[in-house]
C-alpha cells in the first residue's frame, strides 16, 4: 500500500481547566488512505470532535494545546507548518463541515461571498469568475437557481439548504480530504438521507477521502468503509466496516451494537444498555477508560492501560481480551 | 381513525392548534396563521403506548401540549378518562393535571438548578397539597428516586450534579410524584448519549409494566420508536398520515412519507445497507404558515397523482384497523 494521505501518529490533545487538566485526545494515531472515508464514532466528550479541530489546527490556545504527535497530510507534518502554512491547507486542500451550518455561516454575508471565497482565496481567482463558479456549486449541491440565490442571506436559507450551502464551500477547491463533523445531527432524517448521499457522491466523484464524525451506527454502517471508535480520548477499535460490525473485538463497540435498537431488531429483546456513564477526562483512570463500565474488566484493566493491538489483519483493539471476543 | 382501544384513556378527536402571526406594534393586525396542528384525531388505550413520529415542525410536540391544555385549543376535543377537558379552565384542570403529566426532552433546562432533587421531584406532592405530613413526603420522595433507579441520599444534591441519564430519571420521578395515568413524553431520550438511553428506554418500559402506565411517545427516531411503542401514528405538517400498529408500520407501511421515512433511517449493519435500495426523497417539510393544497405531501411524494395536488385525502379506516390518508389507497 502506497503512504495514506492523512496519518496522524501518538496526537495528544488537551485542555487546562478550573478542574486540571483534560486529555481530551489522547495519543490517538490513524490513518485516511485517498478516496476513503473514516468514520470516527463515539459519543460526547470521547474526543472525536477535538480530533478533527486538531488536524486543521483549529483548538483554541489557550486554553488548549497540541501537547504531542505529528499529523502527516501529503508526507508534511501539518503541526510544523507556519500560520501562513496552515491557512493554505484549510478549506483548499482539507475542508471542514461542521454540525450547525448556521452558526458556522457569516449571517452577515451573502452565500455567494461565501461560496465564492474560497476560490478567490486559495485559486486566486477574480471575484466575478469565483461568483460564477459558486453558482455551479450550487448546482451541484443540488440548490435549485443557484445562480439567483447567491445573493441571498443564511437565514433565507432552510436547514438542509444550509447545510448544502457549506458542503458547495468545502468542496469549492476540490479539497483532497474533507471531514464532516455530525453533519446531519442537527437535520431531520429524510434531509439527512439527502445530504449524505449527495456528500457521498460528491467525495467519489472528486475523489476526495472523507473523515465523518458521528455518534449514528446507523450512519456508519450506510456510508463508511472503515471505522475508528473512541472512548474516553482514545481509540479502543478501529477496523473496516464491515468487520467492525459483524465481530467487534473491543467491549465498548459490542457494548453500544446491544444498547442501540434497530430499525430491524427484535423488539421482544430488551435493549441491553451499557450501566454507568462516560468516563470524566479530568479524572481518567490509569487503565483502560472503559474499565469502570465493562463486565468482564479485570485488576489488570483497572492498572494498566492496554496498547492497541492487530487483533487480526486490519482489525485493531485496545482490549487485553481482544482474542476472546472474537469468539 | 383508527378502530378505537375499547377502554380509551385519551381520545383526540380533529384537535386544531394555530398560531396567529401578527405585525405591527401599537395596532396588531393578524397577517397570518401556522396551522400547527390541523385537525388530529387518536386514542390511546389504558397501558398503551402510542408513538408519536414524525419531522421538526410537524406538529408532534404541539399536539402533546394540547393535549395536556398546556397551549390553546383553536378546536376540536380532547377526553381524558371519558370526560371532554377542552373547554375547562385553570381551576378544573388542576386534579386532571395531575393524572397527566409530561417528562421534557432537555435534562438541563426543565430542572431548576437551585432546586435539591427533592424538592423537584416532592414539587408536585407540594403544589397538590399532599405534603403536609413531613414523614410520608420524605418517604414517597425516597420511594419515587429509588423508583428511577437513584438512590434516596442523592435527594440533597442539586441537577448540575448529575448526568444527562440521571437528570433524565429526576425528570421522570418528578412526573410521577402523583400517581399520574398517562405520561406525554416529548423526545425524553433523544438529548442522551446512545449508551444511556437504552437505560432510560428500559426504565419507561419497566415503569409502564409495573405501574400500568400510558404513554405518549413523541420522538423522530423511528428505531426507539418502534422498540417502545405498541401503535404509531406519523404526522407530516401538521396531521395525522398513518397510524398503525408497530408491526404492520414497520413491516408494511402504507403511506408513501412513512415508507420514505423508513427508508431514510440507516441500519446499524454495512450488509444490509448494501441491499437496501435507497429511495431518497427530495425537499424539506413545506411551511406550516401556507401548506401546500390537496394533499400536504404532495409537493415530496414520489408517486403524487394529478388528485393529490387538489384534493385533501380522508384518513380511511382499512380493513385490518389501521389507518392511513392517502389517495392511493382511498379507491
Amino acid at each position: 500500500m502506497s503512504a495514506p494521505l492523512l496519518s496522524v501518529r501518538n496526537l495528544s490533545t488537551r485542555f487546562r481547566t478550573e478542574r486540571g487538566t483534560v486529555r481530551a485526545v489522547d495519543n490517538v494515531s490513524f490513518d485516511v488512505a485517498a478516496g476513503e472515508t473514516l468514520a470516527i464514532v463515539g459519543e460526547s466528550g470521547s474526543g472525536k470532535s477535538v480530533t478533527a479541530l486538531s488536524i486543521l489546527r483549529l483548538i483554541p490556545d489557550p486554553p488548549g494545546r497540541i501537547e504531542q504527535g505529528e499529523i502527516l497530510f501529503d508526507g508534511k507534518d501539518l503541526l510544523k507548518l507556519d500560520d501562513a502554512g496552515i491557512r493554505a491547507i484549510r478549506g483548499n486542500r482539507i475542508a471542514m463541515i461542521f454540525q450547525e451550518p448556521m452558526s458556522s455561516l457569516n449571517p452577515a454575508l451573502t452565500v455567494g461571498l461565501q461560496v465564492g471565497e474560497p476560490i478567490n482565496l486559495h485559486r486566486k481567482t477574480a471575484w466575478a469568475k469565483a461568483l460564477d463558479k459558486a453558482a455551479e456549486l450550487l448546482g451541484k449541491v443540488r440548490i435549485p437557481d443557484g445562480r439567483s440565490r447567491l445573493g441571498s442571506y443564511p437565514h433565507q436559507y432552510s436547514g438542509g439548504m444550509r447545510q448544502r450551502v457549506m458542503i458547495a464551500m468545502a468542496l469549492a477547491c476540490q479539497p483532497n480530504l474533507i471531514i464532516a463533523d455530525e453533519p446531519t445531527t442537527a437535520l431531520d432524517v429524510t434531509v439527512q438521507a439527502q445530504i449524505l448521499a449527495l456528500l457521498k457522491e460528491l467525495t467519489r466523484e472528486t475523489n476526495s477521502a472523507m473523515i465523518l464524525i458521528t455518534h449514528d451506527l446507523g450512519v456508519v454502517a450506510r456510508y463508511a468503509d472503515r471505522v475508528a471508535v473512541m472512548y474516553g480520548g482514545r481509540i479502543v477499535e478501529t477496523a473496516p466496516a464491515r468487520r467492525l460490525y459483524k465481530s467487534p473485538r473491543h467491549p465498548y463497540t459490542r457494548g453500544l451494537m446491544l444498547s442501540v435498537p434497530r430499525l430491524d431488531g427484535d423488539t421482544e429483546r430488551p435493549l441491553v444498555p451499557i450501566e454507568g456513564q462516560p468516563p470524566d477526562l479530568a479524572t481518567l483512570p490509569p487503565g483502560c477508560a472503559f474499565a469502570l463500565r465493562c463486565k468482564d474488566a479485570t485488576e489488570r484493566c483497572r492498572v494498566e492501560r492496554p496498547p492497541l493491538v492487530e487483533s487480526e489483519p486490519n482489525h485493531f483493539s485496545a482490549c487485553f481480551y481482544h482474542d476472546r471476543l472474537a469468539a | 381513525m383508527t378502530a378505537s382501544p375499547p377502554d380509551p384513556v385519551l381520545a383526540v378527536r380533529d384537535l386544531k392548534v394555530h398560531f396567529p402571526i401578527t405585525s405591527g406594534v401599537v395596532m396588531k393586525r393578524q397577517v397570518g396563521t401556522v396551522k400547527a396542528v390541523d385537525g388530529v384525531s387518536f386514542s390511546v388505550a389504558r397501558g398503551e403506548t402510542l408513538g408519536l413520529v414524525g419531522e421538526s415542525g410537524c406538529g408532534k410536540s404541539t399536539t402533546g401540549l394540547a393535549v395536556l391544555r398546556m397551549l390553546d385549543i383553536t378546536s376540536g376535543t380532547v377526553e381524558f378518562e371519558g370526560e371532554d377537558i377542552s373547554g375547562y379552565d385553570r381551576a378544573r384542570m388542576r386534579p386532571i393535571r395531575a393524572k397527566m403529566q409530561m417528562v421534557y426532552q432537555d435534562p438541563y433546562g426543565s430542572l431548576n438548578p437551585r432546586m435539591k432533587v427533592a424538592d423537584i421531584v416532592g414539587e408536585p406532592l407540594v403544589v397538590h397539597g399532599l405534603a403536609d405530613d413531613r414523614d410520608k413526603y420524605r418517604a414517597r420522595v425516597a420511594d419515587l428516586l429509588k423508583m428511577v433507579g437513584l438512590l434516596p441520599d442523592m435527594a440533597e444534591r442539586y441537577p448540575h450534579e448529575f448526568s444527562g441519564g440521571q437528570r433524565q430519571r429526576i425528570g421522570i420521578a418528578r412526573a410521577l410524584a402523583l400517581e399520574p395515568t398517562l405520561l406525554i413524553c416529548d423526545e425524553p431520550v433523544s438529548a442522551l448519549d446512545v449508551s444511556i438511553q437504552a437505560q432510560v428506554v428500559n426504565l419507561f418500559m419497566e415503569l409502564q409494566e409495573r405501574l400500568g402506565l400510558t404513554y405518549v411517545f413523541i420522538a423522530h427516531d423511528l428505531s426507539v420508536v418502534r422498540h417502545i411503542s405498541d401503535r404509531i401514528a406519523v404526522m407530516y405538517l401538521g396531521r395525522i398520515v398513518e397510524v398503525a400498529t408497530r408491526d404492520q408500520l414497520y413491516k408494511d407501511p402504507l403511506h408513501p412519507y412513512t415508507q420514505a421515512l423508513l427508508a431514510a433511517v440507516p441500519i446499524a449493519d454495512p450488509e444490509i445497507e448494501v441491499q437496501r435500495g435507497q429511495q431518497i426523497i427530495m425537499g424539506e417539510i413545506p411551511s406550516a404558515l401556507r401548506p401546500p393544497p390537496g394533499c400536504r405531501f404532495h409537493t415530496r411524494c414520489p408517486q403524487a397523482m394529478e388528485v393529490c395536488m387538489s384534493v385533501d385525502p380522508p384518513m380511511k379506516e382499512m380493513a385490518d384497523g389501521r389507518a392511513v390518508a392517502c389517495h392511493l389507497h382511498t379507491g
